[in-house]
């Protein structure tokens, strides 16, 4: 039988008893009410106390003590009392028996219904994945089950429909909503040889697509399998609740005794001494202090996963929450990651003219220009007698008239050499352009902080977090990127297994964290108090660090944070009103205040008890609405 | 008068041996699983807590425990192995198999949904 049935049915057989209880307000008697009461509380007993007592028992038997324990020892001792007392012709407390009984039912059912609510957000995620995929087959497309499909096949995703598993576009071109799995909101362009994700609904376009990943090697497994391992884990504040634990049953036990003898001696009367040891057992609530944990790390993570952000256990989730200082690697991190032509100064030609030479050239600097004519639309022209000159730039002929690019002393003249310099201080590398022997122009080309870099580092600054920048560059462009950024510090000229030594130096002032790529940054990553892998691909599972940026995205970071604190902070709310709870109640249910008229029956107590532990689980599912950055709930 | 100090004692009685069957040192049941055509089998009751609380596994033979459930109460409702991602709700069924990976010695802790109740594999 579950616990709602029990609960339900203890319910209806004990409701003749409230009535009994309410009547007796206006002194209404109704007739044979001990018989009902003897009867219906003994089936009570049978139906919910048995649970509580075999499990007690075989407890006890093993030196162990719980929750069980209480319920048993409370509800047995009022019961056997009551049937003692109805033979005798005493007043009877069965009622007390009965509806402590049906109170710690609807606590544990209540409780077990909002563990599941809890978990099934996780399970919601798998929902997300489609059932069928459209595979090449023998040179026909068919509907086949999404388990049968394997690495290699050619997939077809129509508009509107979900992409089934991890793999790359071949052909077609559409947006993708991919906020199901990176948190990003905006659909993502996708072309083909862009890598597409199982589980993200297609836009407008048609697809066709190639299967790379499949069944547990999806990166929607792999985030699943992630965030059960860290629902699961332990918190280090959880010691405390494990030191409690062992001694809490068995103390109460004894604070029950003490009440007892206590009430005795003061009053003489053991039905008295015997309810208010009674309420003492069935009040404390070992419960709420062992789910205050648990559930707040099981809320948490799953929020955080459907925000991009994979927090691989308790521990990390327990120190993110407390970091000082925020240390990121640069280029990929804080930059996008590769040179970009970011000013254009003089002729508006001169960029198609560097473009249609710089077609020809090898040079890393040379796409970024051909990427910027793509940008801006512009058809590159032909160029003939092509030649770099080491060191100094390209030159070639176009329309008959020769072109250069490169350097100043190349391509540069005096006209624009003051703009050259100024933008050469601001760390970017400036390449002149010169059409048949006079300089028109010139592009600046430079690796840019990301759009959201600047108000990434602005929050962490007003959180009281320290900004720190490490890269191997050299001093100059660190230098400037770290001004634009307003970065608190910057070290540069560091070399890749040099960064793990820096962090550990840092790390002599505080919690850090590192931000970095996942695959290059391992070991500055496995270094910091927490590592915090910056998603590169879909192999989040094997990413280096305690926290995974499931998108490339520096607002993941403040997100990362922002749900360690808040469910940090949840988990100590949760324990602090956990062990309030019992300390308050636990007097109050001894008879402490009984000289102010505070007192509770052992129903109320128990009552008490069953709402301390759903508090405690409400408590934790409210972080699913708490505000976490750049997102409004 | 003689029934207080009666009471009175009989409550110093009951504190004391409280004290000494909860905090006192007493081992615990241990086992050893079995093997049986190369896979070890280990086998914990649920009833008031774990019965063996100790598990003795061999290194490098693939193992699996049963959870054989014979508690209906909410507080042994889930096991969980926080070290292997495992929460799994041994109510669905009457008994629940969990595999156990013996690739490395060491200790694997479980608990109970509200970590009361611990339980212990050991790999050797």
């Amino acid at each position: 039988m579950t616990n709602w049935r029990r609960f339900w049915l203890c319910l209806v057989l004990a409701l003749p008893m409230l009535a009994e209880m309410t009547l007796m307000l206006w002194h209404v008697m109704l007739p044979f009410s001990r018989e009902y009461s003897l009867i219906a509380t003994t089936l009570i007993m049978l139906i919910a106390a048995k649970p509580y007592i075999v499990s007690a028992w075989a407890a006890f038997k093993r030196h162990l003590a719980n929750m069980n324990t209480l319920v048993a020892v409370g509800t047995s001792i009022t019961y056997l009392y009551s049937v003692f007392a109805y033979f005798t012709g005493r007043a009877v407390y069965f009622e007390s028996a009965a509806f402590v009984l049906i109170f710690v039912l609807l606590g544990d059912a209540m409780e077990e219904k909002m563990h599941a609510n809890a978990e099934a957000a996780l399970s919601k995620l798998l929902d997300l994945q489609a059932k069928e995929a459209e595979v090449k087959r023998n040179g026909e497309f068919i509907k086949i089950p999404l388990a049968e499909v394997v690495p290699g096949d050619m997939i077809k995703v129509r508009p509107g429909e979900k992409v089934p598993v991890d793999g790359k576009v071949l052909e077609g071109q559409s947006t993708i909503n991919e906020a199901m799995v990176t948190g990003e909101s905006m659909p993502v362009k996708k072309q083909p040889g862009d890598s597409v994700i199982g589980a993200t609904v297609n836009g407008a376009g048609m697809l066709l697509m190639e299967a790379e990943k499949v069944g547990k090697d999806t990166m929607l497994s792999q985030i699943m399998d992630v965030v059960k391992k860290a629902q699961n884990s332990r918190a280090p504040i959880q010691k405390l609740t494990d030191q409690i634990s062992n001694y809490f049953v068995p103390i109460v036990l004894i604070l029950s005794i003490a009440t007892f003898t206590v009430w005795y001696l003061i009053s003489s009367d053991p039905v008295q001494a015997m309810l208010f040891a009674v309420s003492v057992v069935v009040i404390a609530c070992p419960c709420a202090l062992g789910l205050a944990t648990p559930t707040a790390l099981l809320v948490g993570s799953s929020r955080s996963a459907r925000l991009g952000v994979l927090i691989k256990d308790g521990e990390v989730l327990e120190k993110a929450a407390k970091v000082d200082a925020l240390v990121f690697d640069k280029t990929g991190t804080l930059t996008e990651g590769h040179p970009q032509v970011v000013n254009q100064v003089g002729d508006s030609d001169a960029l198609l003219l560097a473009a249609s030479l710089e077609a020809s050239s090898e040079h890393p600097l040379a796409s970024a220009i051909v990427d910027q004519a793509q940008k801006a639309k512009l058809s590159l022209l032909p160029v003939a007698n092509f030649a770099a000159v080491e060191g100094q730039g390209v030159k070639g002929l176009i329309d008959g008239q020769e072109v250069r690019v490169g350097k100043d002393e190349f391509a540069g003249n005096r006209i624009f050499a003051k703009q050259g310099e100024a933008l050469a201080k601001e760390a970017k590398t400036v390449v002149y352009v010169q059409k048949a022997g006079e300089t028109i122009g010139l592009l600046a080309l430079q690796d840019p902080p990301k759009a959201e870099a600047k108000s990434v580092i602005q929050q962490l600054k007003e959180r009281k977090i320290k900004t720190v920048m490490l890269t191997g560059d050299n001093s100059a462009v660190a230098n400037a990127i770290g001004q634009a950024l307003g970065l608190d510090q910057v070290i540069a000229g560091v070399l890749p297994q040099e960064k793990a030594e820096v962090i550990e130096e840092l790390k002599k002032t505080g919690t850090v964290a590192f931000a970095g790529d996942g695959i290059n940054d391992a070991p500055a990553l496995a270094t910091a108090d927490i590592g915090i892998a910056m998603g590169t691909g879909t192999d989040v599972a094997k990413e280096a660090g305690g926290i995974v940026l499931v998108k490339n995205d520096l607002k993941g970071v403040l997100r990362a944070l922002d749900v360690a604190k808040k469910t940090f902070q949840r988990i100590k709310l949760n324990l602090f009103w956990a062990l309030i709870y019992n300390l308050i109640g636990i007097p109050i249910a001894a008879g402490v205040l009984v000289g102010v008229g505070i007192s509770l029956s052992p129903e109320l107590a128990g009552l008490a008890m069953a709402l301390s532990s759903v508090s405690v689980v409400t408590s934790s599912l409210m972080l699913n609405w708490v505000k976490i950055a750049g997102q409004a709930s | 008068m003689l029934m207080k100090i009666l009471v009175v004692a009989i409550a110093l009685a009951l504190t004391a041996l409280t004290c000494w069957w909860f905090f006192g040192n007493f081992d615990k049941k241990q086992a050893h699983a079995e093997i049986i055509n190369g896979q070890q089998e280990g086998r914990v009751v649920v009833k008031g807590g774990y019965e063996p609380e100790v598990l003795y596994l061999k290194q490098g033979v693939p193992a699996e425990i049963t959870f054989d459930m014979e508690d209906q109460t909410a507080c042994l409702s889930r096991v969980v192995f926080p070290d292997l991602g495992v929460d799994q709700d041994l109510t669905l069924a009457k008994e629940s198999k969990i595999v156990i990976p013996t690739d490395k010695k060491g200790e694997i802790d479980y608990a109970c949904g509200m970590n009361m109740f611990h339980g212990k594999v050991i790999v050797q």
